[in-house]
C-alpha cells in the first residue's frame, strides 16, 4: 500500500492541533511556533500533493479506501480532483499566515493567570478547523464529507466566540456580548443548515444503499441508479440548503458579517476565505455530481438568488461604517459569483468559478489581515476613526490599497481573470443575468475606493499620527499575497490548467456542452 | 398459557404425585438476575448484621462484585450463542433469553455499575462532624429540618440501604425487556419502580423538594401501572392467555380454539385495541414519552442527583426493550393500529421536549426535557419495525445512558455553599474556572446533541436511517428540525460555561473521589469511541436485532 498522502494531510495538522494544546501554560511561545511549523510541514505536504497530481490523468487520484462503518456503509474513501487539489492547496498556503497574522490575538490580557490557556487552544483550534477542511475537500463518500462539514463547526465557534476582537464602540462588555452573539448565530444558522442535509444523506442512503460518491455517480450515469423526480429535488434541496448557509448565499448569509465582525481578522479571514469555500466546492462536487437533473431544474431560481447576493452584499458593503463588516459584505457579493459561476452550467463559468475561490481566498486575506492590522494599531473598527493613514504608513496603506483593488476585480491582479470568466461563462448562456451581474463590479469599485479614501487620504487625524507602519511579521504574511495576487493576475496558467479537466467532467456529469457561438443566428 | 394447558395442568394434578412435571427453570441463562437478586438480598442482610461502620464498604464492594459477576454471565452467554442461535423462552415461557435481551441487560449492569460509582462517591461535600457523607439523606425516616436528624446527621448515619435498593431496581429491569408473559412484565415492572419511588426521596439536601419529588413520581407511577394491569386484564380476556406468543397468534388469528369460560369476549377486538392501548401507555410513561411526561421534569430535578442519572439511563433501557418486545413480538399483527398512534407521539415527544427544554433554567430540568426529545428520537427508530429499527434502537439505548450517566455525574460536581448549584446561571464562566470540567460536560452537551465524531450522533444516524428505511421519512425530517432546536439549548449551556463572565460568588466545582471520575472517564470514553470508531458496537447491536417468539 502506498504512502497515505490525503490522510496525512489532514491527519498533520490534527495531531498538531493536540499537540499545540498539550504545551504546557508558560509556554505560550513554544506554542506559537509549533502550530507556525506544523502549518507550514502541512503546506509541504499539499505542495507534494499538487506535484503528483496530473492534471490530465484519471479523474480521482490519490484515492483511499478503508473500510469504515459497515453498518452504514460508509468507507472512509479519499481522493482528490482538480479542483479539490487547488482548493487543499488554498488551504494550506493560508494557514500559516492565518497563524502568523494572528501571532498575538491569544495573548492573555493579564500576564499571571495560568489557569486558562487561550494561546494554546486559539492555535490548536485553528490547526483543527485546518485538518477537517482539508478533510473534507477529499472526501469522496458522502458521510464521511458530512462529518466533517459538521464537525468543523465547534473549533470555528469557539474561535468566534472565545477570541472575538477586542475592539468595539460600546467597550469591552459590550463587545463580549456581541461576540457570544455572533458564535452562537454562526454555529446555529450552520448548523440547522447541517441538519437538514443530514436528512437529504440519510435519504442518500435509502436511495442508493451506500454513500460513495463515485459508485453513485456512475450508477446515475448508467442508469443502473433511478431516482424519482421529487426524490432527486428534495435530496437536491437538502444538501443546497446546507451548502447555501455556508457559502453564504442571499437569504441565508446574515450570520457571516456578525461572524466575520467579531471574530479577529485572522479568523475572519478563516471563515470566509477557508471554510466557506467547502460550501461552494460541495455545491460543484455533490450537488451537480450526484443530482444533475434537479441542478438544472433548481439553476434559474439559484441563479436569481446568486444575483441578489451580488447586488445586495454590494449594496450594504457601500453602506457600512465598520471595516470588517464591509469586508464581509464584499464576500457576499463575490460568494454570489461564485455561485452563479458555477450554476451558469458553461465550463467558463464553471473554471472561471473554481479559480475564484482559490484568488477570492487569497485577496480577501490580504485585504482582511491588513485591516486587521490596522485595527489593531488604532483600536477601533470604525471608518469614521481613521483618515490620512498613507502618510504616516505608507507600506500599511499601499498593500491595502492593492487588497482592495484585487477585491474591485481590478485588470492585472488575479480576481479579475476569474471574475471575467464567471461573467463571460455566464453571458453566454443567461445574457440578461450576466449583464445585472456586472454593476455588482462597478458597486465593488465604490465601496473598496471610498473605504481606502476615508482611512487613508486626507488630513492625518490626530489618534493616527503616532501610528507605526508594518512590522517585519506583518510584512512577513502581506507580501507573499500581494505577490501571488500579481503573479496569478498575470500567468494564471497554472491554476487553470489544473482545474479545467474537472471542471470539463463536472460539465459532463450534468449532461452539459458549452453553447455554440450564435453569430450566424443573430443575423 | 393456553386454555388447553391450563386444563391439562388441573386433570394432571389429579394424577398421582409421581407424574408431575417440575417446572423447567434453565437457572444458567437466568442467572444474571438471580445474582443481582441475591446480591440485593445479601445486601439487606448486611443492613442488618454487620455494624454501622462496615457498611458502606460491605455493601459497595456486594454490589460491584454482584454487577461485574452479573455481567460476565450476559457476556458468556452472549458468547455461547444464545442472543443469535440458541435464542429461546425460558422458564416456562416467562423470560426471553435471546438478543434484544442480552444486549439491553448487559447496558443495564454496566450503566447499574457507573451509576453505582456515583452513588457510593463520599468526597463531594464537606465532612459532617467528622464524618464522610454521600447524596443521600442520614436517616430517611426523619423529618426534614427536625431534630432527630440533626442528630443522625451528627451521629454519622448514612443511608446504605441505597445500595441494596439498587440492586432491586436493576434486578427489575435486567426482567422488564425479557420478559415474555405480561404477568412476568407486570412484576418486572413493580420491581424496579417501587426501589426508585423511594430512592428519589432520599436526598441529603433539599430533602422536602426530594420527597415531593418521589410522591409525584410514586403516585403518577402507580397511576401508570394500574392502566398497565388493566391492559393486561383486558389483552387476557381478548385472549385467554398472558403469553406474548398466545397473544400473538390470537391476533394473527392462528389460534381458533376458544376458551369456553371467555367464549364471550375471546377475539374481541375492542379488548384488544384498549388493553394494547393500556399496556402501550404504562410503558410510554416510563420512557417519558409526551403526553406521559408530565413527572420527568419534577422528578429529575427532585431526586439525589445519582438517582436521576441512574434513572434516566437504565429505566429508559429496559422500558424501550419492554417497548419493543411488546410492540415487535406481541403486537406486530397490529402495527397498522399502533403505527399511526406511534408516529404522533414519537412527534410530538420530540418537538415537545425539544421545545419547553429552551425555557428551562435549571440544568436538571433541562436535561430532563432533552431526555424527553432522545425518547422521541428512539421511538423514531422503534417506529421502523424493522430488524435495523431494533439494532438502532439497542446501539441509541447503549450511547444514550453513558451519555447521560457522565452529564448528571458532571452535574454532582458543581457545587456551593447549598448543595449542588444546579440553576444555569450559577454555571456561568465554568469554562474559565474549570476548564477540564466545562469541557467534559461540552463533550456530553456536543453527543447529545448529535454533532459529529460523538455517540450521539452514530445513534441519531443509525435511528434515523432505519426510520428512513421503513418508510417514515417524514418522521425523519421533523426529528432533524427537533435535533436543531434541541441544539439551541444544549449550545446555550455551551455559550454561557466558556463565553459568560464568571461571577465572583459562583460554584466550585468539586474534586470527586475516582468513584465519579471512573463514572466520568468511562462517559467520555464511550461517548468518543462510539462516535468514531461505532463499527464493533453497530455488529453487535445488529446480531442482537432479532427478538425470539
Amino acid at each position: 500500500m502506498s504512502f497515505p498522502l490525503l490522510t496525512a494531510t489532514a491527519v498533520l495538522p490534527a495531531v498538531g492541533a493536540i499537540a499545540t494544546a498539550a504545551v504546557p501554560a508558560a509556554r505560550r511561545t513554544a506554542a506559537k511556533w509549533l502550530a507556525l511549523l506544523v502549518s507550514l510541514a502541512t503546506l509541504a505536504l499539499a505542495i507534494v500533493v499538487l506535484v503528483r497530481f496530473d492534471p490530465d490523468g484519471d479523474r480521482y487520484q490519490l484515492t483511499e479506501s478503508h473500510a469504515w462503518i459497515k453498518a452504514f456503509g460508509v468507507r472512509y474513501e479519499l481522493g482528490v480532483d482538480g479542483i479539490a487539489v487547488a482548493l487543499v492547496a488554498l488551504t494550506a498556503l493560508l494557514i500559516p499566515f492565518i497563524i502568523l497574522a494572528g501571532w498575538h490575538d491569544a495573548d492573555p490580557l493579564e500576564t499571571g493567570s495560568r489557569r486558562w490557556r487561550p494561546t494554546q487552544g486559539f492555535f490548536a483550534l485553528i490547526l483543527a478547523v485546518e485538518a477537517m477542511v482539508i478533510i473534507s475537500f477529499e472526501a469522496t463518500d458522502v458521510f464521511v464529507f458530512y462529518i466533517f462539514f459538521e464537525a468543523m463547526l465547534i473549533p470555528m465557534y469557539f474561535l468566534i466566540g472565545g477570541f472575538g476582537d477586542r475592539a468595539h464602540e460600546h467597550g469591552e462588555k459590550a463587545a463580549a456580548t456581541q461576540r457570544s452573539y455572533a458564535a452562537v448565530k454562526f454555529l446555529l444558522y450552520n448548523l440547522v443548515g447541517g441538519l437538514i442535509m443530514l436528512a437529504a444523506v440519510i435519504g442518500v442512503y435509502v436511495v442508493a444503499g451506500n454513500f460513495s460518491l463515485q459508485e453513485i455517480a456512475q450508477a446515475r450515469a448508467d442508469g443502473s441508479l433511478h431516482m424519482a423526480t421529487s426524490t432527486e429535488r428534495w435530496l437536491f434541496l437538502g444538501f443546497f440548503f446546507a451548502f447555501a448557509v455556508k457559502a453564504p448565499l442571499w437569504p441565508l448569509h446574515t450570520w457571516l458579517p456578525n461572524a466575520m465582525g467579531e471574530a479577529t481578522a485572522p479568523v475572519a479571514v478563516l471563515i470566509t476565505a477557508v471554510v466557506d469555500k467547502v460550501g461552494t466546492f460541495a455545491m460543484l462536487r455533490f450537488c451537480l455530481q450526484l443530482f444533475p437533473e434537479a441542478s438544472k431544474w433548481a439553476t434559474p431560481v439559484i441563479l436569481v438568488l446568486a444575483l441578489i447576493s451580488i447586488i445586495y452584499g454590494a449594496l450594504l458593503a457601500v453602506g457600512q461604517r465598520d471595516i470588517k463588516r464591509l469586508v464581509a459584505y464584499a464576500s457576499i457579493s463575490h460568494f454570489g459569483f461564485i455561485i452563479m459561476g458555477i450554476f451558469a452550467m458553461t465550463s467558463q463559468g464553471q473554471s472561471g468559478a473554481t479559480l475564484y475561490m482559490v484568488n477570492h481566498g487569497i485577496s480577501t486575506a490580504a485585504l482582511m489581515l491588513v485591516a486587521g492590522f490596522l485595527i489593531s494599531r488604532r483600536g477601533s473598527r470604525l471608518i469614521a476613526d481613521y483618515g490620512g493613514v498613507q502618510k504616516v504608513a505608507p507600506v500599511l496603506a499601499g498593500t491595502f490599497l492593492i487588497g482592495g483593488l484585487a477585491t474591485l476585480s481590478l485588470p492585472g491582479l488575479a480576481p479579475f481573470v476569474s471574475e471575467f470568466l464567471v461573467l463571460v461563462g455566464t453571458f453566454t448562456r443567461y445574457p440578461a443575468i450576466g449583464i445585472i451581474a456586472t454593476f455588482g463590479i462597478v458597486l465593488a469599485a465604490l465601496y473598496t475606493l471610498v473605504l481606502y479614501q476615508r482611512t487613508m487620504t486626507g488630513p492625518v487625524k490626530a489618534e493616527v499620527a503616532k501610528m507605526p507602519d508594518l512590522r517585519v511579521r506583518e510584512l512577513v504574511v502581506v507580501a507573499p499575497l500581494v505577490v501571488l495576487l500579481i503573479f496569478l493576475g498575470v500567468y494564471p496558467k497554472p491554476v487553470t490548467d489544473i482545474v479545467n479537466p474537472a471542471v470539463r467532467q463536472t460539465m459532463s456529469d450534468v449532461h452539459q456542452t458549452d453553447p455554440k457561438p450564435e453569430v450566424e443566428a443573430a443575423k | 398459557m393456553s386454555a388447553a394447558a391450563v386444563h391439562s395442568l388441573w386433570t394432571t394434578a389429579a394424577d398421582p404425585i409421581s407424574k408431575i412435571d417440575a417446572p423447567k427453570i434453565e437457572y444458567g441463562q437466568l442467572s444474571p438476575t438471580l445474582i443481582i437478586v441475591g446480591a440485593a438480598i445479601l445486601g439487606v442482610l448486611i443492613e442488618a448484621f454487620v455494624p454501622r461502620r462496615s457498611r458502606y464498604h460491605a455493601q459497595v464492594f456486594v454490589s460491584v462484585v454482584a454487577l461485574c459477576a452479573a455481567f460476565a454471565v450476559v457476556v458468556a452467554l452472549a458468547a455461547d450463542g444464545y442472543g443469535t442461535t440458541k435464542a429461546h423462552i425460558a422458564a416456562m415461557g416467562a423470560i426471553a433469553v435471546d438478543g434484544p435481551s442480552l444486549f439491553l441487560q448487559g447496558t443495564i449492569l454496566l450503566a447499574g455499575l457507573v451509576g453505582l460509582f456515583t452513588f457510593a462517591e463520599r468526597r463531594l461535600d464537606p465532612e459532617a462532624h467528622g464524618n464522610r457523607v454521600d447524596s443521600f439523606a442520614a436517616q430517611a425516616a426523619s423529618v426534614p429540618g427536625s431534630d432527630s436528624e440533626k442528630a443522625a446527621v451528627k451521629a454519622g448515619f448514612t443511608t446504605t440501604e441505597v445500595f441494596p435498593l439498587l440492586m432491586f431496581a436493576v434486578a427489575g429491569m435486567l426482567v422488564f425487556p425479557s420478559a415474555n408473559d405480561l404477568l412476568t412484565l407486570f412484576i418486572a415492572l413493580e420491581v424496579f419502580s417501587l426501589p426508585l419511588y423511594l430512592l428519589c426521596a432520599l436526598a441529603r439536601r433539599k430533602r422536602l423538594m426530594s420527597q415531593e419529588a418521589a410522591v409525584k413520581y410514586f403516585l403518577l407511577g402507580a397511576f401508570a401501572s394500574a392502566f398497565t394491569l388493566f391492559g393486561i386484564a383486558l389483552l387476557y380476556g381478548y385472549a385467554g392467555s398472558v403469553s406474548y406468543a398466545t397473544i400473538a397468534q390470537v391476533v394473527d388469528g392462528t389460534v381458533t380454539d376458544v376458551d369456553p369460560a371467555l367464549a364471550n369476549t375471546m377475539g374481541n377486538d375492542a379488548l384488544l385495541l384498549i388493553g394494547g392501548a393500556m399496556v402501550l401507555m404504562g410503558l410510554l410513561f416510563k420512557v417519558g414519552a409526551v403526553p406521559f411526561h408530565m413527572w420527568t421534569p419534577d422528578v429529575y430535578q427532585g431526586a439525589p442527583t445519582p438517582v436521576t442519572g441512574f434513572m434516566a439511563a437504565a429505566t429508559k433501557v429496559a422500558a424501550f426493550g419492554a417497548l419493543l418486545r411488546l410492540l415487535y413480538v406481541v403486537l406486530p399483527g397490529l402495527r397498522w393500529d399502533w403505527r399511526p398512534v406511534m408516529w404522533a407521539v414519537a412527534i410530538v415527544t420530540m418537538l415537545g421536549g425539544a421545545i419547553v427544554a429552551i425555557t428551562q433554567t435549571d440544568i436538571k430540568r433541562l436535561l430532563a426535557y432533552s431526555s424527553i426529545a432522545h425518547a422521541g428520537f428512539i421511538l423514531a427508530g422503534v417506529i421502523a419495525t424493522s430488524r435495523d429499527g431494533v439494532s438502532s434502537v439497542l446501539f441509541y439505548l447503549a450511547a444514550y445512558s453513558f451519555v447521560t450517566i457522565g452529564a448528571f455525574a458532571v452535574v454532582t460536581l458543581v457545587r456551593d455553599a447549598g448543595g449542588e448549584a444546579t440553576h444555569l446561571s450559577r454555571w456561568a464562566g465554568l469554562g474559565r474556572r474549570s476548564p477540564l470540567v466545562a469541557a467534559v460536560f461540552a463533550v456530553f452537551l456536543l453527543a447529545f446533541a448529535g454533532i459529529p465524531l460523538t455517540s450521539g450522533f452514530a445513534g441519531k444516524f443509525a435511528v434515523f436511517k432505519a426510520a428512513a428505511e421503513g418508510g417514515a421519512g417524514p418522521l425523519v425530517v421533523i426529528g432533524v428540525i427537533s435535533s436543531a432546536i434541541a441544539a439551541f439549548f444544549y449550545i446555550r449551556v455551551i455559550v454561557l460555561m466558556f463565553f459568560s463572565e464568571p461571577r465572583p460568588e459562583g460554584p466550585t466545582v468539586a474534586v470527586p473521589s475516582p468513584l465519579t471520575m471512573a463514572t466520568i472517564g468511562i462517559g467520555v470514553a464511550v461517548t468518543v469511541v462510539l462516535g468514531v470508531a461505532p463499527q464493533y458496537f453497530l455488529d453487535l447491536a445488529n446480531q442482537a436485532g432479532v427478538f425470539v417468539r
